[in-house]
């Protein structure tokens, strides 16, 4: 069950939207957000709709990988659906019972909410199933340089970064061991009633904590070993170059993101 | 009656998917009660999900398992039972130790069993008995103890569930001789004393041809044999040729035999060897 995680997943390919600058696709996607967060009406959302489904199909990577890095917040996406389907009360009443006052404002609201939403998990999905987190995290080390200047440990933060993507598929490698072996001395972990659950939880969790510290303070041996003594004068294998193309991809996404500002403001 | 029996078991990890691979392939086999069995294989020969099978944590995506002639996943809901009968301590057990006592850990699974705590405690003070704790230790944190002592903790929590079939996954892996030595002649006493099904598995061919009275093999998801450890070794070639390695007294003996020195007897354990050279070399004086 822990292996239908997607958040975070690379898929290696060679696309065109694999092969670009990572640091232009960083930059691409804050402008994607904030292209969908102009305007709101459903109008609006349409140039944020098919920029995502251009993206989508020039990745290369199925539709079903998407579904289901949905799929984990559906229960949130439908909170949000009911909310505003009931406590929206301007606009032309469509049905009403005691108290419940469903308007058309509502209905539309609840429509644009779940699809911006939904287009912010594909959009941010598309960034990390197309890039690994190795180069994810050199590109933010590059884009947040300046912040060197203010005494911001950029370097560290891109290492921390680094290793705890890193440690994310060992973890849940780990946990699941642990798991059988204590449901091997009976734990009820997928079974029992909810206290019982929570109970046994302290039989996976604590042996987690233990073997995570434990590698912590191995990995650190290991680095001091290495001669680690942070990003100063420290050179790098992969260097990251633009070209032409992400250029072109940017003009793409700013004139995206103009049009949006224009259908908003009509 | 066979008391761990498969028919026909597969198990196929990620189907659907373009990672799909067989791990155990078409397996049948029949354990008989009160046998110690060893069980052997390269990694990835599939050794480890086929034993996984046994109490239930893997459902197998074809085939049985049978326990005393039954179906374990006939009721799907009584797959508790069945881990509380088929004991199974993992590889490097003491990653699994949470509880802040030695005594309150190895209570762990009889606890779940939902005993009583007379019977919890005769169990937990037997079972450390049977492992080789001391007393002392049973109030002590399980973190402050050492790898080996450890390590012993976590068997005993298994063992304590007094289970009818006992499996150990490399329960030597990573010790030094001693703990190692310590650990597997604490594993053979207990069988002996409680006449338990035990499973051991093992890399190393000079712990398992020790005590073991039969050897299974896994080569490549599937069954490679499953006999009399006599038997086994008795194919010590073909053993080697699946990329296991066979006891070095048994290697000296194979090329005695090439040089034309025939005991016509399979050679497994040191001991043997010795007693059998010297019955040979006494024939000789006395020719």
């Amino acid at each position: 069950m822990l292996k239908d995680i997607t958040i975070g997943q690379y898929f290696p390919g060679s696309s065109l939207i694999h092969r670009l600058d990572p640091r232009f696709k960083i930059v691409m996607t804050v402008i994607y957000i904030l292209m969908l967060f102009t305007g709101s009406r459903l109008s609006c959302l349409i140039v944020g709709a098919v920029y995502t489904v251009m993206a989508v199909l020039l990745s290369k990577i199925p539709m079903k990988m998407f579904m289901k890095s949905v799929k984990p917040l559906m229960p949130f996406l439908l909170i949000t659906a009911l909310i505003n389907l009931f406590l929206v009360g301007t606009g032309a009443t469509v049905y009403k019972w005691r108290f419940i006052n469903i308007t058309e404002d509502g209905i539309n609201i609840s429509i644009f909410m779940v699809i911006r939403i939904v287009l912010l998990i594909m959009g941010s999905s598309l960034l990390t199933y197309t890039t690994s987190p190795i180069t994810l995290t050199d590109a933010i080390e590059r884009l947040l340089t300046p912040l060197k200047k203010l005494k911001f440990p950029v370097h560290e933060l891109a290492m921390m970064m680094s290793i705890a993507l890193r440690f994310i598929p060992t973890l849940i490698e780990e946990t699941e061991k642990i798991m059988s072996a204590q449901k091997a001395r009976g734990a009820e972990i997928d079974t029992g009633s909810f206290m019982t659950r929570a109970k046994n939880m302290a039989a996976i969790l604590v042996p987690l904590f233990i073997s995570s510290f434990r590698r912590a303070d191995e990995l650190a041996t290991a680095m001091e070993c290495r001669c680690y003594h942070g990003g100063e004068g420290r050179t790098r294998l992969r260097q990251l170059r633009s070209s032409p193309r992400d250029y072109t991809a940017l003009a793409v996404t700013i004139v995206f993101y103009a049009a949006a500002i224009v259908i908003a403001h009509i | 009656m066979a008391i761990l029996e498969t028919q026909g078991l597969t198990y196929t990890y990620s189907q659907g998917t373009p990672f799909e691979k067989t791990a155990v392939d078409h397996v049948d086999l029949k354990i008989e009660e009160g046998e110690m069995v060893g069980v052997m294989g390269h990694t990835g020969s599939g050794k480890s999900t086929l034993i996984q099978h046994f109490n239930g944590l893997l459902r197998p995506t074809s085939g049985k398992v049978l326990l005393d002639g039954r179906d374990i996943w006939e009721d799907k809901a009584k797959i508790r039972e069945v881990r509380f009968q088929v004991g199974l301590v993992f590889q490097y057990p003491e990653y699994q130790i949470f509880e802040e006592t030695v005594y309150k850990d190895i209570a762990f699974g009889p606890k779940n069993m939902g005993l009583d705590d007379a019977e919890i405690k005769r169990r937990v003070l037997a079972t450390a008995h049977d492992i080789g704790l001391k007393e002392e230790l049973l109030d002590r944190s399980p973190f402050e103890l050492s790898g080996g002592q450890k390590r012993r903790v976590a068997i005993a929590g298994v063992m304590a569930m007094e289970p009818k079939v006992l499996i150990l996954d490399e329960p030597t892996a990573g010790l030094d001789p001693a703990g190692r030595d310590k650990i597997l002649s604490h594993i053979k006493a207990y069988h002996e004393r409680t006449k338990n099904t035990t499973l051991i598995v093992s890399h190393s061919m000079e712990d398992i041809a020790g005590f073991a009275d039969k050897i299974l093999v896994m080569n490549k998801a599937k069954l490679f044999c499953y006999d009399d450890t006599e038997k086994v070794f008795g194919r010590a070639e073909e053993i080697s040729a699946i990329g296991l390695d066979v006891p070095q007294v048994t290697k000296v003996f194979l090329e005695l035999k090439k040089r034309g020195l025939d005991f016509g007897k399979e050679v497994y354990t040191v001991g043997y060897a010795r007693d059998l050279l010297i019955k040979q070399l006494k024939e000789r004086e006395g020719q």
